[in-house]
């Protein structure tokens, strides 16, 4: 049984892939499990420069799904580089640095410095709903997704990635302007903005007001996004969205997904990544299939 | 507490108590059966709510044995209403110990609490056989808890309610300042709603005693890697961002930008 996956180029042992945001930079999870078990671990989202993040509340809840307003907080690139990219190559599993930044040439001053650090890939944050420069902004623009991807690809000798928002009206067409821009691979989807307001309060629960929705909640969503998009593009698709079970991931393979991410299901059960590759290795053995890679796009429309 | 070098983890842990200890407060103990642990004064447990709800709850260990852990849950929302409602024999899925806690001092030191977060500061005086001496406030009579609990860990217990109706009225702050005058203590342990401890870190602050406070965050992983629960800190001068799960829930009082 060959749970493998090659990936723009990249190897990867198994299609389970930590998203980022849920995961920090691997630490905090290496104290629970063995992190060569998975696939491969997304970084935390960089920025050129430190951030502190948004202002508390972060995070809300709603039935089966949550909404963060994180706010990217991170060291920056350079810290990330220095003190925290050495202990994720140690960890023997692929490496995913995710970048977000306020300009297509800062997109591309931090690729250059990511080039050759070990990473593995670079993931291309057009998406992020939460912070006022950069993120979003980018994503929802099929021209600026091709600029800011192309510019990225200038500078990288890695395989980029782009990680795309479900805040569009025509995912496939966004997908169709990164890999334009020569994206090796899109992900998606990220959070879906989202908002709940307090009755007690009158106020919305979230700090920064709105958030972005993740969970079970959205995985209809995403599986929707991933089959328009990898339906349109001939790049491999990393799919996420509320993947708790080792049978979403195969619903996410389906659709037409390459490698599946695993976020939220992360903090209701800290082993879920685990428990999802044990899962799709048990259909595997239950349908006789020898290559999780022959099942990528196999949905067969009614 | 047993020392078995083991790691945190999810414990599947059954009910054997659940007692209401004051109006929407309930006291819950969990047997530990061989889900062998250590944990610290301090420490959190993150536990599932029920299938609906997808985000744990942090709750502070309120009294840990070799046999059992106690937790004190106040009904705040839809996952604290589900915790009220367990009953003897239904399983808690607990991943913990969690977090940093507090630091035991070797001679007297006040415990000071604020409602339920009087709850991790009971583990704190048992830890310290007599050594400490607790004040705590609470709105009314009504919303006491752990009062015998503390009075037979502690040397002297001192009770303040808003609205006088047993003990000193008004907050900790006033008894806590005339103990703090009276006698030598090492330091403050405070946990209570923020305000309270900012009071209190701002009379320790004054008197010059060492002043630990427990925050309380909404948390998401509970393990440091998804920077929900960040609170403002200072060190060297300079502000960062601390995650109140991983690097709290205890601080020093000084470390907090209040």
């Amino acid at each position: 049984m060959d749970m493998s996956v090659d990936f723009a180029g990249v190897r990867f042992r198994n299609p389970v892939v930590a998203a980022s945001g849920t995961f920090g930079f691997g630490r905090e999870y290496s104290d629970f499990y063995d992190l060569s078990r998975l696939g491969g671990i997304c970084a935390k989202g960089l920025t050129a420069n430190p951030r502190a993040g948004n202002e508390p509340p972060r995070i809300a809840e709603t039935p089966m799904g949550i909404l963060n307003s994180v706010g990217l907080q991170n060291p920056g690139v350079d810290a990330f580089i220095a003190e925290e990219l050495p202990f994720l190559l140690s960890l023997g599993t692929v490496v995913i640095a995710n970048i977000s930044a306020e300009s297509a040439a800062e997109y591309a001053d931090m690729a250059e410095k990511l080039s050759g650090s070990g990473v593995g890939i670079i993931e291309v944050n057009v998406s992020c709903p939460n912070v006022k420069a950069g993120g979003m902004q980018f994503g929802t623009s099929a021209d600026s997704v091709r600029e800011v991807t192309q510019a990225v690809k200038e500078k990288s000798d890695v395989p980029v990635m782009v990680k795309l928002s479900p805040n569009v009206t025509d995912i496939s067409a966004i997908a169709l302007a990164a890999q334009a821009g020569g994206a090796d691979a899109i992900s998606l989807i990220n959070t879906i903005t989202a908002m709940r307001i307090d009755t007690a309060t009158g106020r919305p629960v979230l700090g920064n007001n709105t958030g972005g929705l993740s969970g079970p909640a959205v995985l209809p969503v995403a599986i929707r996004m991933v089959w328009q998009a990898a339906s349109a593009v001939s790049i491999p698709v990393l799919g996420m969205g509320g993947v708790s079970t080792g049978d979403n991931a195969i619903e996410m393979l389906l659709a037409g997904a390459s490698l599946v991410g695993v976020g939220t299901a992360s903090f209701n059960d800290p082993y879920a990544p685990l428990k999802i590759i044990d899962g799709i290795a048990k259909y595997m053995e239950r349908r006789g299939i020898s290559r999780i890679s022959d099942i990528t796009g196999k949905v067969v429309l009614n | 507490m047993s020392k078995a070098p083991n790691m945190p983890g999810v414990y599947s842990l059954q009910v054997t108590r659940n007692e209401r200890i004051a109006s929407g407060v309930a006291g819950i103990a969990v047997a530990l059966g061989d889900s062998l642990f250590s944990a610290k004064p301090g420490q959190f447990m993150h536990i599932k709510c029920g299938e609906g709800l997808l985000l744990r709850r942090p709750v502070s260990i309120c009294t840990a044995s070799q046999s059992e852990i106690f937790f004190v849950i106040e009904t705040k929302g839809a996952g604290t209403q589900w915790l009220s409602e367990r009953k003897p024999g239904d399983i808690l899925d607990v991943f913990g110990p969690l977090g940093r806690g507090f630091d035991i001092p070797g001679s007297g030191f006040i415990v000071a609490g604020g409602g339920v977060g009087a709850a991790p500061l009971l583990f704190a005086a048992q830890a310290a056989a007599g050594k400490a001496t607790a004040v705590l406030g609470f709105r009314s009579v009504k919303n006491v808890i752990l009062e015998k609990e503390f009075a037979a860990a502690c040397d002297k217990v001192l009770i303040a309610t808003e609205d006088g109706s047993t003990g000193v009225k008004g907050t900790v702050t006033g008894p806590l300042d005339t103990l703090i005058r009276s006698g030598a203590y090492a330091g403050v342990l405070a946990c209570g709603p923020r305000p309270m401890l900012a009071a209190v870190a701002k009379t320790c602050g004054r008197r010059g005693v060492d002043c630990m406070v427990s925050l309380e965050e909404r948390m998401g992983c509970a393990i440091g890697a998804c920077m929900v629960c960040s609170c403002r800190t200072h060190a060297d001068g300079a502000e960062r961002m601390s995650r109140v799960c991983k690097d709290g829930p205890v601080f020093n009082a000084t470390e907090i930008v209040w």
